[in-house]
């Protein structure tokens, strides 16, 4: 007798819990306002990430295609992966003393962990985190980019 | 019992099975290698294989500076990427004593809450689908986004965010973030009843979790199991309460403890858990107070020479680090005491007796992050 009602009893617990439930998934399923879902990739358009979203590191070129790196390491220095190589130069300056100059800035983004220390610790504000984060590609070397335009030149401060 | 395992691995018995559980199944949430010897269904012994995914983060600490240390430990448990980072930042603002100004020490309370409950959320997702509720799974990540897109406002990236270093952060928090975060609460309060009506009372998930996987309060301190898994055992074992450190002094919260002791217990200390996490936001979201986000510290940082030591609580239990200094800009050694590694090997202890479907409730149920367990 008593197992009889032990099995009503748990067979009307259990069609309650489940309704409980089905009653919040019916209820977004009726609600099409509740949808989160974003439509990527068809929404590439108008997709816009943060202005801080750490997609890959840029040098911003201004429209002289100046940037502000002098070429001074410490951000190959700060990098914990090695994911910065610097070339840089000699050359004489106007006056005809050798001066250093970046001859190439080069990032792995395939080695680059987003720790935004080389941002942080540029001394020229050279570097800047860029929001491109598509970045599939079937031939990693082409994960390695040099970040100063060619062509480009160190902007001198006004003094 | 000890003897008797030794004795079955070495000889076997004819009709046990031993089965390899990962390192690639699904319900091991990486690649942990759990070798399970059955008998029929029931689960006579199981032995865990870590190391898959060993990257030997301390060995790679001691060639490099405090502030690159940082952006490892974000990988040992991701999911409590921001109480990894702060452990390290104590340690090296104790040694050299700086004073970290009071708005880094609400900023960083405040994120530790919002990772715990990024981390409790996926644990729910992930605990629900483990034994077949796939609902849950998107319900618990349609409401984690919102607290990703907090992070990803204020520092840029959503799981990984290296945004502690010693002395305070990186930069300052987004001008939204009080705003996001009350937003938030408000809607989340709304939200996390759902997660009772669909997972906690449904009949078949509480046959599946009660019961099983006892570990009582002894086993729990002799494995050292902490964080939410030791607390469903009544092991008061709460970092914030026992050492409180940031402003978790200044707020008022309880330590969740259930006597429970099995896979349910551990499962409502977590959902008991949010609801403490949201109330201890509500408290610190508004008294920020103004000030510089670091405080001033040299370009390069040497700790002097000695012994550091400095727990916190992470989503998944306490986790300790340690540091031998020579007085270089490196550590000397560097040790981390993960939680999860100690939540593992509890594993045999618990789950031998049960059936294997029940191991996976029981995996489950002490939210194992293997990169921790490995690092
Ligand atoms: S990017 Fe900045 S830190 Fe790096 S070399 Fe150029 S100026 Fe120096
Ligand atoms: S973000 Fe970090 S890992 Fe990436 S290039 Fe800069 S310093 Fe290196």
């Amino acid at each position: 007798m008593n197992s009889i009602a032990e099995y009503f009893t748990d067979l009307y617990k259990g069609i309650s819990s489940l309704w409980a439930g089905m009653r919040i998934t019916g209820k977004y399923f009726f609600s099409p306002r509740a949808i989160v879902t974003q439509q990527y990739p068809e929404n590439r358009k108008t997709l816009k990430m943060e202005d801080r979203f750490k997609g890959e590191i840029i040098m911003p070129h201004d429209a002289d295609n100046l940037h502000a790196c002098t070429g001074c390491g410490i951000c190959e220095m700060n990098c914990p992966n090695g994911s910065i190589e610097i070339l840089s130069d000699r050359v004489a300056n106007a006056e005809g003393k050798m001066e250093r100059i970046i001859d190439k800035h080069i990032y792995h983004l395939s080695m680059c962990t987003f720790c935004g220390l080389c941002v942080k610790t540029c001394p020229s504000d050279a570097l800047a985190f860029g929001q491109e984060f598509e970045h599939a590609v079937f031939d990693r070397n082409k994960l390695t980019k040099v970040l100063n335009q060619p062509g480009s030149k160190l902007r001198k401060e006004a003094k | 019992m000890s003897e008797e395992i030794i004795q079955d691995v070495i000889i076997g018995e004819s009709e046990d099975y031993i089965i390899n559980l990962g390192p690639q199944h699904p319900s091991t949430h990486g690649v942990l290698r759990l070798e399970v010897c059955l008998k029929g269904e029931t689960v006579k012994y199981l032995n865990p294989h870590v190391g898959y995914i060993h990257r030997g983060i301390e060995k790679m600490c001691e060639a490099i500076t405090y502030q690159q240390i940082i952006h490892l430990t974000d990988r040992m448990d991701y999911l409590s990427a921001h109480m990894n980072n702060e452990a390290v930042c104590m340690v090296v603002e104790d040694a050299l004593q700086v004073e970290v100004p009071e708005r880094v020490k609400y900023i960083r309370t405040i994120l530790d809450e919002l990772n715990r409950l990024a981390s409790h959320q996926l644990w729910w997702c992930a605990f629900g689908m483990d034994l077949g509720a796939l609902t849950t799974f998107f319900y618990g990540l349609r409401d984690r986004e919102h607290i990703l897109d907090i992070f990803e406002e204020s520092f840029g990236s959503r799981l990984l965010h290296s945004f502690n270093t010693p002395g305070g952060l990186m930069h300052d928090v987004h001008p939204n973030f009080q705003k996001r975060i009350k937003d938030f609460i408000k809607y989340f309060r709304e939200k996390l009843p759902e997660y009772d009506q669909l997972l906690t009372g449904n009949i078949i998930f509480q046959n599946r979790a009660k019961g099983i996987g006892y570990m009582s309060k002894e086993t729990a301190i002799g494995y050292g199991v902490t964080g939410p898994s030791g607390r469903g055992s009544n092991f008061s074992c709460d970092i914030r309460k026992i050492a409180p450190y940031g402003v978790y002094d200044k707020v008022q919260f309880n330590e969740i403890l259930e006597t429970g002791c099995d896979t349910f217990a551990r499962y409502k200390v977590r959902m008991a858990e949010m609801w403490e996490s949201l109330s201890i936001l509500e408290q610190l979201v508004d008294n920020i107070p103004e000030g510089d986000f670091t405080a001033k510290m040299k370009p390069v940082v040497k700790l002097p020479a000695g012994e550091y030591f400095r727990r916190v609580e992470t989503a998944r239990g306490e986790l300790a680090v340690y540091v031998v200094s020579d007085g270089n800009k490196n550590p000397y050694r560097m040790r981390f005491r993960t939680p999860n590694f100690s939540n593992l090997f509890v594993m045999n202890e618990i789950a031998s007796g049960y059936k294997i479907a029940d191991l996976i409730a029981i995996s489950g149920s002490l939210d194992l992050v293997i990169p921790d367990i490995d690092r």
